[in-house]
């Protein structure tokens, strides 16, 4: 499948550094869309920095069963997180179309590269701030401060994940490390 | 100017370091005069480069030092105890204000003044009555009067520079001025002319480039070498030319012809500048141009040979003085030539990069295997083979001697010999031992705890060891070597050694371990690197604060190293750690379980053996007498699937235990790169990092010592239920 998505995605605004623009007008940000059990979900472009084919994963052991394992990416070994296992639900199955998408967190001046298993990668799609709604209390059935907001796409919500809280590095290596002291 | 004074930094940290390593040799009895000139020099180079730079803070400190160092170098005082100990507190001072800078901070705050201040006061006494400046101006003095010249009557006591700088003196990040700056610590510029011939017409300027020039007459007692070192930065680029006080004037024309300025213009500024006098000039001149007419003529003029006499009889001693200055400059130069900095980071990449190669390599010899082409497999392996030469001396780069971290203890060694009142001495063994620079620098800390402790619980007192018949000086020492594939740091003192007693009662005292546990002496001993514990009563200030072993033992754990103690009481300890070479490459042990494959680090491996009887429940076995414990990998790390016909057991050895690991099949041994796993993975025990392997695929290394600790612990836990829990952390942490 090689790399989908480039980072420089055209006509982005990176947050910090926005060109002018009126002040009526609305931001408009990309989003990666992808299929996970169903569900469709969003993550900003600008955290993912390829889409790559699932395969050739090494199983750690003792590990929470979200953590699927690791992968080599182009001789730096990059984990690899079950999305599914990590909002409660089971490990998802593989299909042809599962992939694997490469997020780039920078947490604590230092850069990570985690990798996430999704059922399918659908588009890159344009939504506009004021077309994002905040996130429900409830009724989500993920934790509520994984999202980052509903993005109204085509008249359907789609959930924008906050992916710096859905792959907390700190938080991961805790819940490995009870898992790991229980085995 | 940041490179400039990173470059500053780091030289003149070396210096200090010779500067220390020095003075300690004096102090032992050392009384080479070239020791002396070494320390000098290395504090005069500090002051040099500081001026430079613009550090004034350092400048003036170092310039304290080099004052009674001077007297020293001139046996106008004698090396004592004092004078040493106030000159290594300024060694450490420089450092602080070094540390300073690598700050950003010019100035010295209150307290570093303060500090800095005080020094300065111990070192007064040493300085006499008279500075040594007036020494130094009576060699000068010697120099110039040697040529009083037949210029009667008038004493022009200047020295006479010429400089003109080189045009990238910008570009090097060095300012003229501040050289002129720097020279007004020698003396006091009587006159200067700033000399802007050599500027071009402003469309062809680059202002980037120098075009400057000065003629300077300078008032000052230094010595010619002195006045050059001033410019020593800039030396190769510029053209300099320095006559000292009373020169002849025939010096004075052979300047003004050696410099591209026009002849007049030049005779000018040297008249304003108070070298010559008009009469003077004008009779030089004209001597000059007779000379030049009379060149041809044989007979020649009676100017000419007075001339030439004269000038063969230049000042015989700035002649050689010159010579020997550039035999020193060469010499150096050969030197450094055999050496090249290279920033670390570098050196980091290349050796990714052969990482990387050699992954690559290894998945096409396993192509070339699969394919059956014998061509092609030969050229595979012969590829193979130059990549492991490459990765070999790409590591060797990183290589460094030992020698440096270890010369720091003499220093340790003389202070707490003083501090404490004992008597020391330190044997270093093996200071050319090589191993990785990531190595040396983590192990350096954990060192200085070792070698601390040896000297303050270990060592007794002067009395004490008369009193249990030993040699009252106490001995440390220090050894290095290598052994099969990983290097060995022994600390050994012929002190007290170790009470097991006391660590015992101290243990139970702390909560480590409970009361009527038996533990064998090993493990007592193994009780010191627990958290928390210590048991000296009183607290120095160097050591027995507890906090110390623990630490020392997690720092080398996580280099992939174990540490070990035998001590026995009366006769002394001895700490023996055991590092690996290098951090980013292992000999490993390639098994798999199931799909996946495991790394054991091949150090580790004793034997491999098959595991006949897989019907056996308890996990141990016989091997050749010995009862082996092992750890069913499968079971461990629950891999799906079922247990293979055939079993292996792996043989693993650390710490002096041995214990088995039940793997599907065993793959051979292989050389990896060791990848990390990152942090999300940092709380994870009993797998150490992971590597790829020749098929793309990451295989996980084990961390044998954790693996086995933790089914230990596991398996006690079971057994005793919660009550025992304690004391089996203890003893798995101590494994």
């Amino acid at each position: 499948m090689g790399n989908v998505v480039q980072q420089s995605a055209g006509t982005t605004n990176r947050a910090g550094g926005k060109p002018p623009v009126p002040a009526n007008a609305p931001d408009i940000q990309q989003y990666l869309t992808f299929q996970l059990a169903g569900e469709m979900y969003a993550v900003g472009i600008l955290n993912v920095k390829e889409i790559i084919e699932y395969g050739q994963l090494t199983e750690i052991p003792m590990m929470p069963a979200f953590i699927r394992g690791v992968i080599n990416l182009r001789g730096s070994v990059v984990p690899v997180i079950d999305l599914a296992a990590r909002f409660g639900g089971s490990q998802s199955e593989q299909s042809r179309r599962t992939c694997i998408v490469i997020i780039e967190l920078v947490t604590d001046d230092e850069r990570h590269d985690i990798g996430i298993v999704v059922d399918a990668v659908s588009e890159v799609l344009e939504v506009s701030d004021v077309d994002i709604e905040p996130p429900p209390a409830f009724g989500a059935k993920i934790r509520a401060d994984f999202i980052a907001g509903m993005g109204k796409i085509g008249g359907k919500f789609v959930i924008i994940l906050d992916i710096r809280k859905v792959l907390s590095v700190d938080e991961i290596a805790n819940l490995a490390a009870i898992k790991a002291e229980d085995a | 100017m940041d490179e400039v004074l990173n470059v500053f930094s780091v030289e003149a940290r070396e210096q200090l370091e010779a500067m220390e390593a020095g003075l300690l040799q004096l102090e032992a009895g050392d009384r080479d005069p070239e020791t002396i000139n070494g320390v000098f020099r290395a504090a005069h180079t500090i002051k040099g480069g500081a001026g430079v730079v613009e550090i004034h803070t350092v400048e003036k400190f170092t310039h304290v030092l080099e004052n009674v160092l001077d007297r020293l170098r001139n046996g106008e005082i004698e090396v004592n105890g004092d004078m040493i100990s106030a000159l290594l507190l300024g060694c450490d001072h420089i450092g602080t204000l070094l540390d300073m800078v690598a700050r950003g901070q010019t100035e010295a705050d209150d307290g570093v003044q303060r500090a800095g201040d005080e020094i300065a006061e111990q070192l007064r006494p040493f300085l006499g009555g008279k500075a040594a400046a007036t020494k130094a101006s009576g060699v000068t003095v010697a120099d110039g009067t040697v040529q009083r010249s037949d210029r009667e009557g008038r004493i022009n006591d200047c020295w006479h520079i010429s400089i003109r700088f080189g045009r990238n003196v910008f570009k090097n990040g060095m300012d003229p001025l501040a050289f002129l700056r720097y020279l007004l610590n020698l003396g006091e510029i009587a006159h200067i002319t700033t000399l802007t011939d050599a500027m071009p017409e402003a469309d062809v300027m680059d202002p980037e480039l120098c075009y400057l020039g000065f003629e300077i007459a300078f008032r000052s007692h230094a010595s010619k070498e002195d006045i050059e070192r001033v410019f020593a930065f800039c030396r190769d680029e510029c053209e300099l030319h320095i006559l000292p006080p009373d020169s002849k004037l025939e010096e004075y024309l052979l300047l003004i012809d050696a410099l591209p300025e026009e002849t007049m213009r030049l005779g000018e500024i040297l008249v304003k500048s108070g070298a010559l006098t008009r009469e003077e000039l004008d009779a030089g001149l004209r001597r000059q141009s007779g000379e030049k007419v009379g060149a041809g003529d044989t007979a020649g003029a009676p100017q000419l040979g007075n001339i030439l006499i004269q000038q063969h009889s230049v000042q015989p001693e700035l002649v050689e003085a010159a010579a020997i200055k550039q035999k020193a400059v060469s010499e150096k130069k050969a030197a450094e030539s055999s050496l090249i900095r290279v920033h670390a980071d570098k050196l980091d990449q290349l050796i990714d990069l052969v990482g990387e190669l050699v992954i690559a390599g290894a998945s096409a010899n396993l192509l070339a295997k699969k394919s059956g082409e014998a061509a092609l497999t030969e050229a595979t392996s012969v590829l193979s083979r130059l990549v492991e030469s490459i990765r070999d001396s790409a590591l060797q780069l990183r290589m460094v001697q030992i020698g440096e971290t270890f010369n720091r203890f003499h220093r340790v060694a003389r202070d707490v010999s003083k501090d404490l009142h004992k008597e020391i001495e330190l044997v270093i063994s093996g200071a050319e031992t090589e191993l990785d620079k990531s190595v040396v620098e983590k192990i350096g800390d954990p060192l200085m705890h070792l070698v601390r402790n040896a000297m303050d619980h270990g060592i007794e007192s002067p009395a004490a060891r008369a009193a249990a018949g030993k040699p009252t000086a106490g001995r440390v020492e220090l050894n290095a070597f290598h052994d099969s594939g990983s290097i060995v740091i022994e600390v050994v003192d012929d002190g007290g050694g170790l009470n097991k007693d006391r660590i015992q009662a101290k243990a139970i005292e702390k909560g480590v371990i409970q009361e009527g546990e038996t533990l064998s002496d090993q493990e007592v001993v193994n009780l010191i690197f627990e958290p928390g514990f210590s048991t000296v009563e009183k607290v120095t200030n160097l050591s027995g604060r507890g906090v110390g072993m623990d630490v020392v033992r997690k720092n080398i754990t996580a280099l992939r190293g174990s540490v070990d103690v035998k001590t026995e009481l009366g006769a002394g300890s001895r700490f023996t750690i055991r590092l690996p070479l290098t951090l980013a490459i292992i000999d490993g042990f390639l098994t798999s379980v199931g799909k996946a494959s495991y790394v054991i680090p091949l150090d580790m491996v004793v034997e491999c053996i098959e595991l006949a009887d897989t019907s056996i429940e308890r996990d141990y076995i016989n091997l050749r007498g010995e009862v082996l414990p092992f750890v069913r990998l499968r079971e461990l790390f629950e891999v799906p699937g079922k247990q293979p016909a055939r079993e292996n057991i792996v043989v693993v050895q650390y710490a002096g235990r041995k214990a088995g690991i039940v793997v599907d099949q065993l793959l051979g041994e292989f050389q990896t790169v060791i990848k990390p796993l990152g942090s999300l993975f940092r709380n994870m025990r009993g797998i150490g990092g992971s590597t790829i392997l020749g098929t793309g695929e990451v295989a996980l290394i084990l961390d044998v010592q954790a693996l086995v600790g933790q089914c230990a612990a596991t398996e006690e836990l079971q057994a005793r239920g919660r009550h025992g829990a304690r004391r089996v952390e203890a003893h798995g942490a101590a494994a």
